[in-house]
């Protein structure tokens, strides 16, 4: 058995699996014993599943003995904690599913089960993937393995920050307004929240059902595409999933971009990005170039500014629906000490839900209410068409759109916690193309303070090849992929 | 009382009705919908039970029978339609929100006929048709040790496919109404898309009724009415409702927007909620699916499996020759409506005497039979059609008599044997020749010889009673008139 097998990215892991060099049960172990080692310090799971792991391990060991193996089988994942899971806990978070042990898997899960993947705990995130840095979650805040005084970003922060810290080689996050995408790039990551409908999202819990996507964060490229051809493809559980047939998403690793066509949307250089930020994006549009692809920095998308404004009314809103569940009639948390059902049902969701959760609520009732509908929502609607008209119309030009994807590095805890809005604009360049649909991923190009930057790319729709295609080549050339933060 | 109303202001009512539809699976999981007499929350799972992360998908099968309401309401089919939320908290409704639909509905713009007996026909709008789901079902319980009331959720209606049937306010006496509701529930049962029973809660009517004065067009403050469970109910309820609104406007004062509902065993409304509490439902389409786009093939296929409706057939029966009573009678049920045609198709010779035979022999013996028992219904005979007219051409060709006829029927019901086998077996064919029937006569005119005086005294109705003692000892297989004939020869001899 190897050493520290936990650094290993889950395509080497393959391999040595594959080679019968390392056996799922040990490299299991090595994950759960890292857990063990460093989990007080990062708290990136909000339940922990060893015997789970273990069994499942076994499993995955049978599969390489029969032959059946696939490239996730006998691999240690992290998944976030609103992916539905049979017979484990599932909280999304919050205090008000303290107690939830659903009764169904949700399709995500079920493809990594099917692939052979083991699943070594539930991640830590914002409660109900509502916020961009973990703090908002009731099972404590995760801490960033590149400085432990830092937020990890979020919502699905534990899903990044496990993997970056060594407690699982890959996770799945989900998306709502750069959700994946913001945790990745703060953590040094590679993050991929892939279009709108080309993942399940049966078995999520929802936040805003239009937003709402589930992708895979990973230590390099090579494994968030194994991961996404895992867990894509048309399921009839949900309406929006997409019945296109997924290509083969590995097969664009490798290829060459010379030609490609880059659009870099002047929108996106604003006042609040770090300085260190725009150096190291400046210097990756220069690698592209070397690449030989060719960059243009004179792509407008004048709409930008207003994307925050359009998922600040379309994601509450639909929140406050997809929240009415939580009454505690049926599961989760339930405070009966009232003195009528509704007295109950009141006090239940004032003590489950934690401030944020109830910001947005409120936010999204307000938005809907009898008066205040045609103002709000369908504007915002309106707006979210017009959003989209720009993207397609850059997508006449361009192979991809590059950003940045966050205009800070990772902040310290507490430093934001207190003002919604400042916490609102870290996400600044990851809602547009959330608010579009579009598919975009986060990857390190370099460091800055220290401290991760992650650069965006965004593809057309069900494009991800594209995407991907792009991003391997820019991680090649940069020369940095699996770099794991010093933890001791 | 009424009179006064009806002189002084014009009621008006329009009809909100929410309808099971008989799928075999809920409106958005595989769900079995035939959770009748099972117990409490057998038929359920994630998806209607509303868990965390479950999404709906659109029972195909209930797009169709929503689709063959509305073209059998003269609806317009929506090509583009969508689903909405409709937020509102109630421990019944188990997302927090019930998937409806709010702008875009799938059928709008019909009309359904109605005649109330010895009025004209009038057309009542139907301003829409539109699908959502049915929510759980509470069952209020009081703990015996404490006295203090609980409830209990029985999820095994929830997201039963469920229709909003939305009529113009068109109708202006509680008779219309009824009538409305009867002649709807006779359409959805003739297309086959719901049981639309009342009494069994898959068919529930909410209604809008306000007054103004006569001859005015304005609309009066209009008062919404619940918790009526029969057609009676509505009727009764409306009924109170134009009188206790005349009362009050009347003596001046001003009705209050406000939901009522019927009390039955008093026989009153009474205030529920003002319109001040009632619910902002803040309904925004539904993120988790996608616009429903009917095809043109789509809505001619679903045009394709309705059956001739009810007026139609009416129409067909009249004009067969048939009275307003016999063509109505035939046609109240779809199984009665069928089954008739099928009878007169399978008498032979003419088919004048076939359409008044088939309808003598469906309203009298068929008709009785299925009254004999309650719960039968037509279903159940084990006469079929042909059978039904083998029987009725032997009675008219005159191997048996209509008495006879009768009697074989009776015993096809039993035995579900053809009338020729039943005939044979028990020789029960007519007996009309002179000689076999002689013998009869005379042993009649010996056994009755005051009769037999009576009529050679002139009184003609003496016959009768001779008549009757033949037919009985010939157990009803003699032909009347051959017996007449003989009588009369004998007595004048």
């Amino acid at each position: 058995m190897m050493a520290e097998a936990w650094r290993l990215t889950a395509h080497e892991a393959h391999e040595r699996l594959r080679a019968r060099e390392l056996s799922s049960v040990e490299l299991t172990r090595s994950v759960l014993e890292r857990i063990e080692a460093v989990e007080p310090k990062v708290n990136a799971y909000i339940t922990r599943t060893p015997e789970l792991a273990l069994e499942q391990a076994r499993e995955a060991d049978a599969r390489f003995a029969s032959g059946t193996a696939t490239p996730l089988t006998g691999i240690p994942v992290a998944v976030k904690d609103l992916i539905v899971t049979k017979g484990v806990r599932t909280t999304a978070g919050s205090r008000i599913l303290e107690n939830f042990i659903p009764p169904y898997d949700s399709h995500v899960y079920e493809q990594l089960r099917r692939a052979g993947a083991v699943m070594v705990g539930k991640a830590n995130m914002d409660e109900f993937a509502m916020g961009s840095s973990t703090e908002h979650s009731a099972y404590g805040v995760s801490h960033n393995p590149w400085n432990l005084d830092l937020v990890p970003g979020g919502s699905s922060g534990g899903s990044a920050a496990a993997v970056a810290a060594g407690e699982a080689l890959v996770s799945l996050g989900s998306d709502t307004g750069g959700s994946i995408r913001q945790p990745a790039s703060l953590t040094g990551m590679v993050g991929f929240d892939p279009t709108y409908g080309r993942v399940s999202r049966f078995g999520i819990v929802a936040f805003g059902s239009s937003l709402d996507q589930v992708g895979p964060i990973g230590r390099d490229v090579e494994d968030v595409a194994t991961m996404l051809d895992c867990i894509s493809g048309h399921d009839p559980r949900d309406s929006t999933s997409n019945p296109e047939p997924l290509p083969d998403l590995r097969a664009y690793l490798g290829q060459d971009v010379r030609g490609m066509k880059i659009g870099v949307p002047r929108e996106y250089f604003i006042a609040g990005m770090e300085p260190g930020v725009k150096d190291r994006i400046d210097e990756a549009l220069k690698l592209f170039e070397e690449l030989g692809c060719e960059v243009d920095t004179s792509l407008s998308l004048p709409s930008t500014e207003h994307a925050l404004a359009v998922y600040y009314i379309i994601a509450p809103s639909e929140a406050s629906a997809n929240l009415a569940r939580y009454d505690g009639v049926k599961y989760g948390f339930s405070d009966r000490t009232g003195a009528s059902m509704w007295e109950n049902m009141e006090q239940t969701r004032a003590g489950g839900f934690g401030n944020e959760v109830k910001r947005r609520i409120m936010l999204g009732t307000y938005a809907l209410s009898a008066g205040y509908y045609d103002a709000y929502y369908l504007k915002a609607q309106k707006v979210r068409t017009v959003i989209n008209r720009e993207f397609q119309a850059a997508f006449e030009k361009y192979d991809v759109i590059v950003t940045p994807t966050s205009p800070t590095v990772a902040f310290p805890i507490g430093a934001k916690v207190d003002d919604p809005f400042a916490m609102y604009l870290n996400d600044v360049y990851t809602l547009p193309a959330s608010v579009a649909g579009l598919p975009g991923l986060s990857l390190p190009c370099g460091l800055s303070e220290g401290l991760p930057v992650g650069l965006q790319i965004i593809g057309n729709f069900f494009d991800e090849g594209r995407i991907l295609r792009a991003a391997y080549a820019f991680e090649s050339a940069l020369g940095w992929s699996n770099r794991l933060p010093d933890l001791a | 009382m009424t009179t006064a109303v009806a002189t002084e202001f014009e009621t008006v009512i329009g009809l909100e009705v929410h309808c099971q539809l008989i799928t075999r699976s809920k409106m958005f999981c595989g769900c079995s919908t035939a959770y009748s007499g099972a117990a409490p929350n057998t038929h359920v799972c994630p998806v209607c039970m509303g868990m965390p992360g479950v999404l709906p998908v659109i029972n195909e099968q209930a797009i169709e029978y929503i689709a063959m309401t509305g073209l059998a309401l003269n609806c317009h089919i929506a090509e583009f339609s969508k689903f909405d939320r409709k937020n509102y908290h109630y421990p019944d409704l188990m997302k927090g929100y019930q998937v409806s639909q709010y702008d875009l509905p799938v059928c709008k713009d019909g009309w359904l006929e109605i005649q109330v007996e010895g009025e004209a026909p009038r057309r009542i709008g139907i301003t829409r048709v539109h699908m959502e789901e049915d929510t759980a079902r509470l069952l209020h319980r009081v703990d015996a040790a404490t006295g203090e009331g609980y409830s209990l959720v029985d999820v095994n209606r929830s997201g039963t496919p469920l229709m909003e049937i939305v009529s113009e306010p068109d109708m202006r006496t509680p008779a219309e109404a009824r009538d409305y509701l009867v002649r709807l529930r006779q359409i959805l049962r003739y297309i086959g898309v719901s049981d639309a029973n009342m009494e069994e809660g898959n068919f529930r009517c909410d209604a809008n009724v306000s007054l103004r004065p006569r001859g005015t067009a304005a609309f009066g403050t209009k008062v919404e009415i619940k918790n009526m469970n029969s057609f009676r109910a509505v009727h009764d309820a409306l009924a109170f409702e134009e009188i206790r609104q005349a009362a009050v406007l009347r003596e001046g004062g001003k009705i209050v927007q406000e939901t009522r509902g019927w009390v039955d065993e008093r026989q009153v409304t009474v205030s529920q909620r003002s319109k001040e509490e009632a619910n902002d439902y803040r309904y925004f389409p539904e993120p988790d699916l996608p616009p429903l786009e009917l095809s043109r093939e789509f809505v001619e296929r679903a045009r394709a499996r309705l059956p001739e409706l009810p007026a139609a057939r009416r129409e067909r029966l009249l004009g067969l020759g048939l009275s307003e009573h016999e063509a109505a009678t035939l046609t109240e049920t779809r199984e009665r409506a069928e089954y008739y045609d099928a009878v007169v198709a399978a008498i032979p010779g003419d088919r004048a005497r076939a359409i008044k035979l088939g309808a003598n022999w469906v309203l009298g013996e068929v008709g009785r039979w299925v009254n004999a028992a309650p719960g039968r219904t037509l279903a159940a005979l084990p006469v079929t059609p042909a059978a039904l007219a083998e029987l009725i051409a032997m009675a008219e060709s005159a191997a048996i008599t209509g008495a006879v006829a009768k009697e074989v029927f009776e015993k096809m019901t039993e035995s579900g044997e053809s009338a020729t086998v039943i005939v044979e077996r028990a020789g029960l064919a007519q007996m009309g020749g002179s000689g076999e029937l002689e013998g009869f006569v005379r042993k009649a005119i010996e056994a009755n010889p005051k009769a037999a005086a009576d009529f050679r005294s002139g009184k003609e109705a003496a016959l009768n009673s001779l008549m009757g003692a033949v037919m009985k000892e010939t157990r009803g297989r003699a032909n009347p008139d051959a017996v007449r004939d003989l009588l009369r020869k004998e007595l004048s001899e």
